[in-house]
């Protein structure tokens, strides 16, 4: 098999499913149907805060075709939640945001669902609304979650009044350092709430058998989480429910944790009936979920030369609603706070507030953008007060080798020096300022850095080899298009040394397939690829017993070859995995399944150093770093501010596909760029105002620069499948940052706020004028 | 009220039953199981549903049915000829141009009928082409250069 292309680790087949999505055949979930189906639609609450007094029904199922209406008193009383577990599968006693699912009506058609759904009538006594933390926090505000202090809490939160969670972390001594500084610079800085806008809107099917069992399929990040969140909040049995996925188009956290699922199961146990339904593109805006708004005081303090001594990050989240991963997000964006760099002594705290609407939660990067835009916004006033060079700076106190995180945690591989020099080059930083801008425009340059992590909770994997000695993967992993299926596959097959055509891949499924926590927190690669790497190791180990016994030596003495084989190493005594796997089926020692599972367990926090509280996730993750540079056009007419080129250097430990690398550093880059240029949901009111897409503008080609330069670097993470670490989410961190201080290079001062739109530059650069 | 329409979808005419506010993307998907043609805003923003009519772009999910009487509509199905692909699906995949596929469809035909008008685009001609289609994934790289590349190969 020499000389043949395994396409393994480090090479870049194309996706496993390519067939199917350039030919329209990939099935989606709204592709889906059954015998006998039913189409479900919600009633969303036109009211913010109230208490549901009853309900009227009788227009609804009076329209021909209907067959089921649901309301909250029709659901069970359990409550699901990532953190805290605080929401019911539908709004039962009390609505908590407008646009909240208040009923569900299943008829023979969408369309006839969907008419009978505006006829449910329900009576509310209205709440004030809480629109915001700094309204939930007032004296006397009403209360959302009047049970906060019943409710299951998975971490040691610290919650009262509207106040879902505050955390702390402390290192060193905050006076001290201020102290100890020349220059200490404060700001506020505010990021305004993202929409996902997974081109698939969020959808689900299920089925009931003659036991009452549940096959439910969706778009999903996680079968795993599907069938916790539904069994929790339907208050079922984990074993009467099955969750499978179909084809996932896009997720980005949005399809993380529960949307629609528990709705669907509920109906479906109702009517006996399969149930399926899609959501619209504007209840897809309303009532999943979002990316926080947040509010940041970031103060910094640095000597003559530069060195930081000191920072103290408060930040304020918007949880909306319900809890969902919102805890997990600011104890996160606080880990976050400081960007990569040796800050000795250091405070970052943060509370969460319930408010009267839809979920936050988590979006790729997890709150880690938001505080890098406040953190690194401030690096570049510093650099401009000391007059250095803004990389400069950075490099004067960049995290090294060896050194550990904010809170103590350890840090095994870094390739942030090499990102931050082939980025320099790459971009001629050293020469930005001879670049020129056409006329009406100003032209500038930034960069900010940033570290992320990969890992989190447990993991498993099976490999199988079949009767011909090719093998099957399942994972319980989900492909939400990023490409896990395909790296995941990929490591099988280098670590067997077989070609990739022989690993075939198993869909996930809840009763086959280990668990899996989800796919988030850019961990597919690093944490599934080390259990798909432990469980090559003993499937090699059990090929191996088959084979010193067929070949009558020491397993010692074998070794595996290219191709589905091991051989007595030194000598041309073989047995093909074909061979061995008909003996182990037939004759001896039983069928080949190797397994692995495991769960990240290196501490967060390390209590000598840093002194925390309420702190979500004792054990987090492996670090990816990355140095992004950006060049970016402003008008000065407008203030309208386009990105001309960029170059974003990233490591991820080891590449296993590098063209899918690219993908995520370039996706993520732009979707960052939509953040930090265009993307904000806005409310009047109670009521989100522009859920569609004509009202929210996501980046276009045309609002995209073609020169997006992916500069792949791999510091190996010992632990890493291959060296593997995430990239998922990294490319993103850094981007609003980076684009707020080329601006701020190009007009001479920087706007705190996301996103950047034009009149908020504009009004930045007549300010400057006048201040001249 | 329903009413026969007669549909020419992919080469094939059937009469399917719809009102008079039937989108073809509807048709399409729910009538005649064509659901390569992706819903994503039914508002003709994002560009998934777009299918050809008389080979020129349309948003199916803003075309009514009853409108398009007699005229040969192609879906992303019937893009294949005598089952080859066609070279902007070939560029796709060798571009690796696709991350979760659901824009894939309607960047494709969008693509593809483009190509018949330019068959020897700048990138920023490829850029004002595309910019009706919105992917969410791929930040649009590839997908440019996948169109480069068909062109470059002389197909569309």
């Amino acid at each position: 098999m020499d000389g043949i292309d395994m396409q393994g680790v480090g090479s870049s087949p194309h996706r496993l499913e390519i067939m199917e999505k350039v030919t329209g055949s990939a099935e989606y979930i709204a592709d889906l149907s059954r015998p006998n189906m039913l189409h479900a639609a919600i009633t969303q609450s036109t009211v913010a805060h109230a208490k549901i007094l009853g309900y009227d029904i009788s227009d609804a199922m009076a329209v021909p075709g209907v067959v089921c209406v649901l309301t909250g008193e029709d659901f069970p009383d359990g409550r699901m939640g990532a953190f805290i577990k605080d929401e019911h599968a539908i709004a039962k006693d009390k609505i908590r945001y407008f646009g909240e699912p208040v009923a569900v009506v299943a008829a023979e058609t969408e369309a006839i669902a969907r008419e009978a759904a505006k006829r449910v009538i329900v009576k509310y006594e209205e709440l004030p609304a809480i629109l915001s933390p700094e309204e939930g926090l007032a004296e006397g505000a009403a209360i959302i979650h009047e049970d906060l202090d019943s409710y299951i809490k998975v971490f040691p939160a610290i919650s009262s009044g509207n106040m879902a969670s505050y955390t702390e972390l402390n290192e060193g001594d905050l006076e001290a350092g201020f102290a100890e500084a020349d220059l200490v610079v404060e700001g506020t800085y505010d990021t305004a709430p993202q929409a996902h806008l997974a081109i698939e809107p969020c959808g689900a099917l299920a089925d009931i058998d003659k036991q009452g069992r549940v096959t439910l399929w969706s778009a999903n990040q996680s079968v795993f989480r599907v069938q916790a969140n539904v069994c929790e909040s339907l208050m079922m049995p984990m074993g009467k429910l099955r969750c499978l996925t179909p084809r996932v188009g896009g997720g980005f956290g949005n399809k993380m944790e529960p949307h629609i699922q528990p709705l669907v199961v509920r109906m479906t146990q109702a009517t006996k009936r399969p149930v399926k339904m899609i959501l619209n593109r504007e209840e897809d805006f309303e009532c999943v979920r979002a990316r926080h708004p947040f509010k940041v005081r970031c103060k910094t303090g640095v000597k003559k030369d530069g060195t930081i001594t000191a920072r103290e990050v408060e930040v304020l989240l918007d949880c909306g609603a319900f809890g969902d991963d919102s805890p997990g997000v600011l104890g996160y964006s606080l880990l976050m706070s400081l960007g990569p760099y040796r800050i000795p002594n250091s405070k970052a705290s943060g509370k969460l507030v319930y408010t009267n609407k839809l979920r936050f939660g988590a979006f790729r990067g997890f709150g880690n953008p938001q505080v890098a835009f406040a953190g690194e916004t401030q690096l570049d006033q510093i650099a401009e007060k000391l007059g250095m060079d803004p990389l400069d700076l950075r490099q004067k106190n960049l995290i090294q080798p060896g050194d550990v995180w904010f809170g103590g945690g350890q840090v095994a591989s870094n390739g942030l020096q090499e990102c931050v020099d082939k980025a320099r080059a790459a971009s001629d930083w050293d020469n930005r300022k001879s670049r020129t801008a056409p006329k009406g425009k100003r032209r500038g340059t930034g960069v900010a850095l940033s570290a992320h992590i990969s890992g989190l909770l447990g993991t498993g994997a099976i490999i199988r080899v079949f009767e011909d000695g090719s093998v099957a993967l399942n994972t319980g992993a989900v492909d939400i298009g990023q490409g896990s299926d395909t790296v995941l596959s990929q490591m099988c097959a280098e670590a067997l040394k077989i070609p990739l055509e022989k690993v075939s891949l198993a869909s996930p499924d809840t009763d086959g397939s280990p668990y899996n926590w989800g796919t988030t927190a850019s961990r597919v690669t690093y944490t599934t690829g080390r259990a798909v790497v432990g469980a090559a190791a003993e499937v090699e180990k059990q090929l191996k017993e088959h084979a010193a016994q067929m070949l009558e030596c020491s397993e010692m003495d074998l070794e595996l070859r290219p191709g589905g084989i091991v051989g007595v190493s030194g000598s041309d005594k073989e047995v093909s995995f074909h061979q061995i796997s008909l003996r182990a089926h037939w004759a001896a020692g039983g069928p080949i399944v190797g397994h692995h599972t495991w769960v990240f367990n290196q501490p967060t926090i390390d209590p000598k150093r840093a002194v925390c509280s309420g702190i979500p996730f004792p054990q987090v993750g492996v670090f990816s770093f990355g140095c992004l540079i950006v060049d970016t056009l402003t008008d000065e007419a407008s203030g309208k501010t386009e990105v001309a080129e960029a170059w974003s250097a990233v490591d991820v430990g080891k590449a296993i596909n590098p063209s899918s690398v690219e993908g995520q550093i370039v996706g993520g880059f732009v979707q960052g760029m939509g953040f930090a240029l265009t993307e904000e949901m806005v409310w009047d009111g109670p009521k989100l105002a522009n859920p569609t897409l004509l009202d929210y503008k996501v980046p276009t080609t045309l609002d995209t620069p073609y020169n997006i330069h992916s500069i792949i670097v791999e510091a190996a993470e010992p632990d890493g499948p291959f060296g593997a670490k995430g990239a998922g989410e990294i490319g993103l961190v850094a981007v609003p940052a980076a684009i707020a201080n080329a601006i701020a290079d190009a007009i001479g001062g920087h706007v705190h706020s996301l996103p950047m739109k034009p009149e908020k530059v504009l009004n930045k650069m007549l300010e400057i004028e006048d201040a001249t | 009220m329903s009413q026969p329409v007669t549909l020419t979808v992919n080469g094939k005419t059937s009469d399917v039953s719809c009102g008079a506010t039937t989108t073809l993307l509807t048709v399409l998907r729910d009538t005649l199981a064509l659901t390569g043609s992706k819903r994503g805003c039914n508002q003709g923003v994002c560009g998934a549903c777009t299918v050809l009519v008389d080979g020129a772009p349309m948003r199916s999910c803003l075309t009514l049915a009853a409108n398009i009487e007699g005229q040969n509509i192609t879906t992303i199905e019937g893009l294949p000829e005598g089952g080859d692909l066609k070279p902007i699906q070939q560029a796709i995949i060798d571009s690796d141009a696709v991350q979760c596929g659901f824009c894939t469809s309607g960047m494709i035909l969008t693509a593809h009928e483009f190509l018949q008008r330019n068959s020897n685009p700048s990138i920023d001609e490829i850029r004002t082409a595309l910019s009706g289609n919105i992917c969410r994934c791929s930040g649009y790289r590839k997908i440019v250069d996948a169109v480069a590349l068909a062109a470059s190969r002389g197909g569309a």
